[in-house]
C-alpha cells in the first residue's frame, strides 16, 4: 500500500501561537502552550520536591510482570473499580436517603427512582453494581485459588483477601434492609434470625445486629451506619493493604509457564 | 545471645554504670518515659474506643418494658379457631413494629397439655420458629403455614413438618374487666413448657435451651 502523504496540521490560533522570535535570537519567548507545559512541570516538580512521591508512584505502577500474564490479571482490578463505584454512587445516594423506619426511608428511595434527576440510574448503579462486585470477588479468588498464587509468600495476602470477601458480604447484607420494602424487611428478619443459630453468641450476635431484642427503632439507623461508615473504612484499609502486598511480592506466573531451562544452572549435570 | 544480657546484667541502673543512677533505681529513665507515654497513649484511645463500644453493645443489654395491648373482648374470640389481632411490638415505627397475633379461647379439650392451663386465652404468635417468615392460619387445614421455607404447624402450634426447631411462640394472655389483652412473648418447647423469649431457629429441647440462652433484652416477665 503506498504511504499517503501526512495532511499539515491545522493552524494554531493567534493567541495560543509563540510570538516570533526577535532579530538576532535563536529562540522567541515562550508562547502559551509551552508555558503552560511548564507550568504543569513546575507544579508536579513542587509537590515531588516536598514528597518524593514519583518514586512510590513509579514503584507502584511500573512493575515487572512475569511472562503468560493474561487477562485473568485482571479480575483484582475490576474487582477495585466495582467498588469504587459503588463507593461514588453510594455516597451521592446518601444525599437523599433517609434512615427512618416510620416510612421515610421508603419514602426516600421512591422519591430518588422516581423523581430525582438520573436517580434510577444512579441507585441501579449501585444495586447492580453490588451483585457485579461480589461475582467479581468470587471470580479474583477463583483465579487466585486456580493459579496456586496463594501460596508462599503471599499468604498473608490471601488471608486479608478472605477478610475482604467476607466485609463484601456484610456490605450486601446492611445494604439489602436499607430500602426498606417488604422484601428488605423480611430478609433482613430472616437474615438477623440465620445469625442467631450459631450456638452461645448467636442470640446475643442477633440482639446486636438489631440493637434490641426485636426489630427496633435503630435496627435500620445501625444498618445505616454499619453499611456506609463502618465496613467502607475497613475495606479501604484492607484494600491499601491488599495492594502494598501485591505490589511488594509481585504478581506470579500462570502455573502452565515453565521456567526457560539456563545453560549455567544446569552446570550440575556435567 | 540473650541470656547474655539476664546473665551478666545487674537489674540495679548504678551497678550497670548509666550516668546519673541512683541507688536501688531498676527502671532507666529512658525505659520509664517510652513506659509513660505508651500507657498515655493507651489510656487516651481508651478513653474513645471503649466508650464507643459500650455505647454500640449497650442495647445487648437492655432489658424492654413489659405492655400489655387489649386486642377485643370475649366475644371476639372462640374456643375452636383463631381470630387474627394485630399487635404493636414496637412503637413508632410504623407498619414494622407490628405483628400478627392468632388468639382463640382456651379449650379444655384441646389445651391438656400439663404446661398449658393457666390462662383463659391461648395467643400464638405468627413469626416462624425457623427463621422468623409470619406463618398464616389455614382454616381449611387447620394448620399455621409458612411461606418462606414450608414450615407447618398444628392447632396447638406444635411442629408437624418442614424445618421448624420447636413449637410457635405464644403470648401471655389476661381478661381485664371486658378487655382481652395480650402482654409479652414467651418460647415453648415441644411439650409446651415455658421459657423465655428466644429467637427463631433456636431449639430450646434438651441441650438447646443451654445452646441458645435466655438474653437481657427478652426475659420472662
Amino acid at each position: 500500500m503506498p504511504k499517503l502523504p501526512k495532511l499539515p496540521a491545522p493552524p494554531l490560533p493567534s493567541a495560543l501561537q509563540a510570538p516570533p522570535p526577535r532579530p538576532g535570537e535563536q529562540n522567541g519567548a515562550a508562547g502559551p502552550i509551552e508555558q503552560a507545559k511548564e507550568a504543569g512541570t513546575t507544579v508536579v516538580d513542587w509537590v515531588d520536591e516536598r514528597t518524593s512521591l514519583s518514586g512510590t508512584g513509579r514503584w507502584l505502577l511500573f512493575r515487572k510482570v512475569p511472562k503468560g500474564t493474561n487477562w485473568f490479571y485482571t479480575l483484582g482490578s475490576a474487582t477495585l473499580f466495582a467498588f469504587l463505584s459503588q463507593a461514588v454512587t453510594g455516597v451521592f445516594l446518601a444525599m437523599y436517603y433517609r434512615p427512618d423506619p416510620a416510612g421515610g426511608a421508603y419514602e426516600s428511595i421512591r422519591h430518588v427512582t422516581n423523581e430525582v434527576f438520573l436517580g434510577q440510574f444512579v441507585r441501579g448503579m449501585h444495586k447492580w453494581g453490588s451483585s457485579v462486585m461480589v461475582i467479581l470477588v468470587f471470580l479474583h479468588m477463583g483465579r487466585v485459588f486456580f493459579f496456586g498464587a496463594y501460596k508462599y509468600p503471599r499468604e498473608l495476602n490471601w488471608v486479608i483477601g478472605v477478610v475482604l470477601l467476607i466485609l463484601t458480604m456484610v456490605m450486601s447484607f446492611t445494604g439489602y434492609l436499607l430500602p426498606f420494602d417488604q422484601r428488605a424487611y423480611w430478609a433482613t428478619i430472616v437474615g438477623v434470625n440465620i445469625n442467631g443459630t450459631g450456638p452461645l453468641i448467636g442470640p446475643y450476635l442477633s440482639d446486636f445486629l438489631r440493637g434490641g431484642g426485636e426489630f427496633g427503632a435503630t435496627t435500620l439507623s445501625r444498618f445505616y451506619a454499619i453499611h456506609m461508615l463502618l465496613v467502607p473504612g475497613l475495606i479501604v484499609a484492607l484494600i491499601g493493604a491488599h495492594l502494598y502486598l501485591v505490589t511488594k511480592l509481585g504478581t506470579t506466573a500462570p502455573p502452565w509457564q515453565k521456567a526457560k531451562e539456563r545453560a549455567e544452572l544446569l552446570e550440575e549435570e556435567v | 545471645m540473650s541470656d547474655k544480657h539476664s546473665k551478666h546484667k545487674s537489674k540495679y541502673t548504678a551497678d550497670r554504670m548509666i550516668p546519673g543512677a541512683f541507688e536501688g533505681e531498676t527502671v532507666t529513665r529512658r525505659r520509664f518515659m517510652t513506659g509513660t507515654a505508651h500507657t498515655a497513649g493507651a489510656l487516651a484511645a481508651g478513653a474513645f474506643t471503649l466508650p464507643a463500644l459500650g455505647f454500640a453493645l449497650g442495647p445487648v443489654f437492655k432489658s424492654t418494658p413489659h405492655t400489655w395491648e387489649t386486642v377485643g373482648t370475649a366475644s371476639d374470640f372462640t374456643e375452636d379457631n383463631y381470630t387474627p389481632v394485630i399487635v404493636t411490638l414496637t412503637a413508632g415505627i410504623g407498619e414494622a413494629g407490628k405483628t400478627t397475633v392468632y388468639v382463640r379461647k382456651f379449650n379444655p379439650k384441646i389445651d391438656t397439655d400439663p404446661y398449658d392451663r393457666s390462662s383463659r386465652y391461648i395467643a400464638i404468635s405468627s413469626r416462624c420458629a425457623h427463621l422468623g417468615c409470619p406463618v398464616r392460619w389455614v382454616d381449611a387445614a387447620e394448620r399455621f403455614i409458612c411461606p418462606c421455607h414450608g414450615g407447618v404447624y398444628d392447632l396447638l402450634g406444635k411442629r408437624v413438618g418442614g424445618p421448624p426447631v420447636r413449637p410457635l411462640d405464644r403470648f401471655y394472655t389476661r381478661v381485664s374487666g371486658e378487655a382481652v389483652q395480650i402482654g409479652p412473648r414467651f418460647s415453648v418447647n415441644s411439650e409446651l413448657r415455658r421459657f423465655s423469649p428466644r429467637d427463631p431457629g433456636e431449639p430450646i429441647d434438651g441441650i438447646g435451651q443451654y445452646l441458645y440462652p435466655s438474653r437481657p433484652t427478652a426475659q420472662k416477665p
